[in-house]
């Protein structure tokens, strides 16, 4: 069966392609914006001029980004995402050297409206790129070392760059969402075998290269009460808060954990504890469930979209969307050390915002363009 | 355009829909373990994380609740709250700290160390934190404090209350309180709790064995906090439960009389009411003002207190150990009729001593009293007839008869400050001292000197039990509002109801549960008339000191304990008390029952080194007992009021 553009519908005009919008997906999203604006205005202590009202502004307007790009062919991304990809790897260099630094670490690009941070877009670019390479090499080249060497060195460029600015977190995202990719687009269990050994034999000599701040974060996960006013403290407000909302929470404003200033980094990595501690077990269930139905949107366009791209990247997308939640979630709930990941879309923070809706802009252009075939 | 073949497509798509749907069931797991996780801290956990974030959230001030009362028999209060002025600060509401204590030093009195001091804890605390700049104004400072207010931005005058005491009769029976002490803390369980700061403790005395009833709990004002520990807002406050209040025996008249008496000596009287045990005075002379620990006593107050010769902060009438003396011929000749080793009729001749193993013992009087019986011998103080009766009775019935009286134990449980003394046997003296007992000890034991060690408290619970007849009581301090009438003090009630009712001794003890202390009362009733002779007839030691008047009359026995014995060469001289340096002379005792026909109180006075128990002690008890019995209609009426009230 050969792909022909006319054989299949593929939507022409603004009112096909609106029609063609998953719509579940959209109101999941455009519902969880809300949330968080609300979110936002409990951090800043019941003001709306300070995190909520800029992060309100970004929501809108990424927001209409994202329905902009979702009508743009998904053969226009497959044809560009070498392209991004470069660009986004020279913005990481631009940074090593005209980045903005705050404490002590060097991540932003200052774009006068906002501070641009490329690691934030690469989380999306790498994917877009690796999604495309699978897409373009015959199945039976896959495990073949040449095409094993690209995706490495691809996933490598910019693990370093973010890793050295220094940015754990950011950078093991990049590189877990990478090596879901390939391992999807079918590379040998056998190889991911090998690499797992040499990073084990590796990791000494890794572990050598971290800022001391680094290695006392994973102390100190692996043992909070040992300095519950130093590093532990975050972890174990983090687990106050959470735990006394109970099973309805405190009410909103009412969460006095972040109220009264107990949480660190409220607007940031710690907004689901605000929440969870504001609106108790059931209002963080709906949250986990309200993610849970955005990646099962994800994952479904996947399944309908026809070309192998599409599929490559929406499951990519989604697997990293997952990654980023659970991520957030298990560390601020006291399962995995504190290495900075912000929640998708509730998190304060103009980058990750537009990265996340630039990735669900992508996924949506291929439930519009489904049936488009790739070159 | 169509540069792959549908078999590739379709073999990336089969691997890639197989490798998905496995991650696909992974992130279902790791979603259930976050939702597990999720409902482990919010729902089995929540109660604890609830209350760790309320720790966070709430900083509690705790607030010292008043502190119960003290009063006497009557109803007035010994110890009692009194309002004091305070000033506090907060440095945070301080625009300049050096200023505000500059001006503070002219209005209100602050020593430069004390100033130091200050600004040392205050550059220790939290700016919010308040520090109390003085605990105690004088009414005078205050009202200048608050004149001067708009000048003195950060200063809070502020009026609590403290304890109080009246006045000092009490000082010992009562005690004092004072700030709490890390000693305390460490000793104390009750206090460990408490997390008051600078709360006023009990420290002797009542104070101290009431403490714990006295304190009340505690209240709180509950802040809620910001991370940094700021005060955001005031939530809650509590102003704890006010401590037990307590009514004591004492009489707080007959204190103040007591405390006069001893006013020039150093000593000690005890009062007793016979029937029921109550302690309706118990001094210590010279005493101490209370009030100047309440707010933590000066050094040099208390260097003039710990080094003064007469020692002033101990409570001699419980805690000061004397040689009994003469005083304790009474049970001696007592000892002797109940264990039928001589009969009342036993008479001695006295030429001033005799001579017993080649060691001679002497009498008091050195040309001797010649023939003498009982009677006379305890009316005289004979100490050659007592040498005699002792011989005969042994220490061990003696110390028998000593112990069933009272001697050799702690009487109250209300003090911890209270002493046990001594009554040697030949046990006592091969535990303690490792040495066999010799005769000659008998002989000295039996005139009250030697190893013998009692209390004023002790005697005077002797003599009660004397004076009632050989009927054993419990004396208490405190009175409790649920205490039953004591068993001697129905039997008492009854008799004096039903004045034609005789019953026999047998039918008294058994129908009123009475302790008896005798084996034949008719032997006490022979001790109490020799006690009646010694103070109401011509030649008793007591003589001068009597009381004509029937309602006052009184029976005493005199007593003086021998410091250092007197040299051969200043017997020969026949050296007067008053002769001898101060700190050598004889303790002065004299204890006795009142009013003789009916005897209803036992008093007992010691005066240190005050010579002779006739001259020093007697004359003390006189007033004392005459004040007693005068208040014995209050007493009575008081009582009933007491137990209608509550």
């Amino acid at each position: 069966m050969l792909y022909s553009r006319t054989s299949l519908h593929t939507p022409f005009n603004l009112r096909d392609k609106f029609f063609h919008l998953d719509y579940t997906l959209l109101f999941s999203i455009m519902l969880l914006g809300i949330i968080s604006i609300f979110t936002q205005f409990s951090s800043s202590g019941g003001e709306f001029d300070y995190f909520a009202k800029s992060h309100a502004l970004r929501f809108g307007v990424f927001f209409i980004f994202f329905i902009a790009i979702s009508f743009i062919n998904i053969r226009f991304w497959s044809d560009y995402s070498l392209l991004i990809f470069i660009l986004l790897i020279l913005l990481l260099v631009l940074v090593k050297f005209y980045g903005v630094q705050s404490q002590g670490s060097r991540r932003w690009i200052n774009l006068f409206v906002f501070n641009l941070q490329p690691s934030e877009l690469m989380k999306v670019g790498l994917i877009l790129f690796l999604s495309n390479y699978y897409h373009k090499i015959s199945s039976g080249d896959i495990n073949k070392f040449k095409y094993l060497f690209y995706p490495l060195v691809a996933m490598l460029i910019p693990f370093m760059l973010v890793v050295t600015q220094p940015d754990l977190g950011t950078a093991i995202l990049i590189l877990v969402s990478g090596i879901l990719i390939t391992w999807l687009a079918g590379v040998r269990w056998k190889i991911f075998a090998y690499l797992s050994i040499l990073f084990i034999v590796s990791a000494p000599v890794a572990i050598s290269f971290l800022k001391p701040y680094q290695k006392n974060r994973i102390l100190t996960f692996l043992n909070p009460d040992s300095d519950p006013l130093g590093a532990g403290y975050q972890i174990i407000q983090s687990k106050i808060a959470i735990g006394s909302g109970g099973l309805f929470g405190k009410g909103f404003l009412n969460g006095s954990q972040a109220y009264l200033n107990f949480l660190p980094e409220k607007h940031t990595d710690f907004i689901f504890t605000l929440y969870s501690e504001e609106f108790g077990f059931v209002g963080s269930a709906f949250i986990i469930f309200l993610y849970s139905l955005i990646i099962f949107r994800i994952i479904r366009i996947g399944n309908l979209t026809r070309s192998v791209f599409g599929k490559l990247y929406c499951y990519g997308f989604a697997n990293a969307f997952f990654v980023f939640i659970a991520v957030n979630m298990s560390m601020v709930l006291g399962l995995l050390p504190i290495v900075g990941a912000p929640l998708p879309i509730l998190s304060y923070g103009g980058s990750s915002m537009l990265a996340m809706m630039f990735g669900l802009g992508i996924v949506m252009s291929c439930n519009v363009y489904k049936n488009s075939a790739v070159g | 355009m169509l540069s792959f073949h549908s078999s590739n497509i379709i073999s990336k798509t089969k691997t890639i829909g197989r490798r998905m749907f496995l991650l696909n069931s992974f992130k279902v797991v790791v979603l259930i373990g976050i939702f597990g996780r999720l409902a482990s801290l919010q729902i089995n956990e929540g109660s604890k994380y609830k209350s760790l974030s309320d720790k966070n959230r709430f900083r509690e001030t705790k607030i010292s609740p008043p502190r119960g009362i003290i009063e006497d028999y009557f109803g007035n209060e010994i110890a009692s709250n009194n309002k004091i002025y305070q000033l506090h600060i907060v440095p945070d509401n301080i625009p300049d700290m050096d200023v505000l204590l500059f001006r503070l030093k002219n209005i209100i009195n602050i020593s430069p160390k004390k100033l130091n001091y200050l600004k040392k804890q205050i550059s220790k605390k939290k700016g919010w934190d308040t520090t109390i700049i003085s605990d105690n104004l004088t009414w005078a400072e205050f009202s200048r404090v608050n004149l001067f207010l708009h000048e003195l931005q950060g200063a809070q005058p502020i009026v609590s209350v403290a304890r109080f005491y009246k006045d000092n009769s009490s000082a010992h029976a009562i005690g004092y309180v004072s700030e709490i002490s890390p000693k305390d803390l460490k000793t104390k369980s009750y206090l460990q709790n408490l997390k008051i700061e600078n709360i006023a403790i009990g420290k002797t005395g009542l104070e101290s064995s009431l403490d714990e009833q006295m304190l009340g709990s505690a209240g709180y004002l509950r802040y809620e906090v910001n991370a940094y520990g700021k005060k955001i807002k005031q939530v809650a406050t509590n102003p704890g439960l006010k401590g037990k209040t307590f009514r004591t025996t004492l009489d707080q008249s007959v204190q103040k009389l007591s405390t006069e008496a001893l006013k020039d000596v150093s000593g000690a009287i005890c009062v007793m009411d016979i029937y029921n045990g109550d302690i309706i005075s118990m001094v210590s002379s010279p005493n101490f003002n209370p009030n100047s620990f309440v707010h933590g006593v000066s050094h040099e107050e208390w260097k003039k207190l710990t080094e003064n010769r007469d020692k002033p902060m101990l409570n001699k009438a419980i805690s000061g150990l004397y040689p009994p003396g003469s005083t304790i011929k009474t049970l001696t000749a007592l000892s002797a009729l109940e264990n039928d080793i001589v009969s009342s009729k036993l008479i001695v001749r006295c030429k001033g001593y005799i001579d017993l193993h080649g060691e001679r013992f002497h009498c008091w009087k050195k040309k001797g009293h010649g023939v003498v019986g009982m009677r006379t011998a305890l009316k005289k103080s004979c100490d050659v007839y007592f040498y005699e009766v002792a011989r005969r009775l042994g220490i061990d019935r003696l110390s028998a008869t000593a112990k069933k009286f009272g001697l050799g134990q702690k009487v109250l449980q209300n003090y911890t400050e209270e002493k046990a003394g001594v009554v040697p046997d030949t046990k006592w003296k091969k535990r303690e001292i490792g040495k066999n007992w010799y005769i000659g000890e008998t002989l000295h034991s039996g005139i009250g000197q030697g190893y013998f060690l009692t209390t004023p408290l002790q005697l005077s619970l002797m003599t009660a039990q004397i004076a009632n007849v050989g009927f054993k009581i419990q004396p208490r301090i405190i009175l409790n509002e649920n205490d039953q009438v004591g068993n001697l003090q129905k039997y008492y009630n009854h008799k004096k109801t039903t004045p034609g009712n005789v019953m026999s001794l047998k039918d008294k003890i058994y129908n009123f549960n009475l302790q008896p202390l005798f084996r034949n009362q008719e032997n006490i009733n022979l001790i109490k008339d020799a006690m009646f002779a010694a103070t109401n007839e011509i030649g008793g030691t007591s003589y001068r000191s009597r009381l004509d008047d029937k309602k006052f009359m009184f029976a005493g026995k005199t007593g003086s304990s021998q410091i250092k014995r007197f040299t051969e060469k200043q017997r020969e001289a026949e050296t007067k008390q008053a002769e001898i340096t101060y700190l050598e002379r004889d303790h002065a005792w004299f204890v006795a029952f009142a009013p003789v026909q009916d005897p209803r109180y036992a008093i007992s006075v010691l005066v240190e080194h005050g010579g002779s128990g006739s001259s020093a002690a007697a004359p003390i008890a006189k007033k004392v007992i005459k004040k007693v019995i005068e208040r014995h209609e209050l007493r009575s009426s008081a009582l009933n009021q007491f137990r209608e009230n509550t």
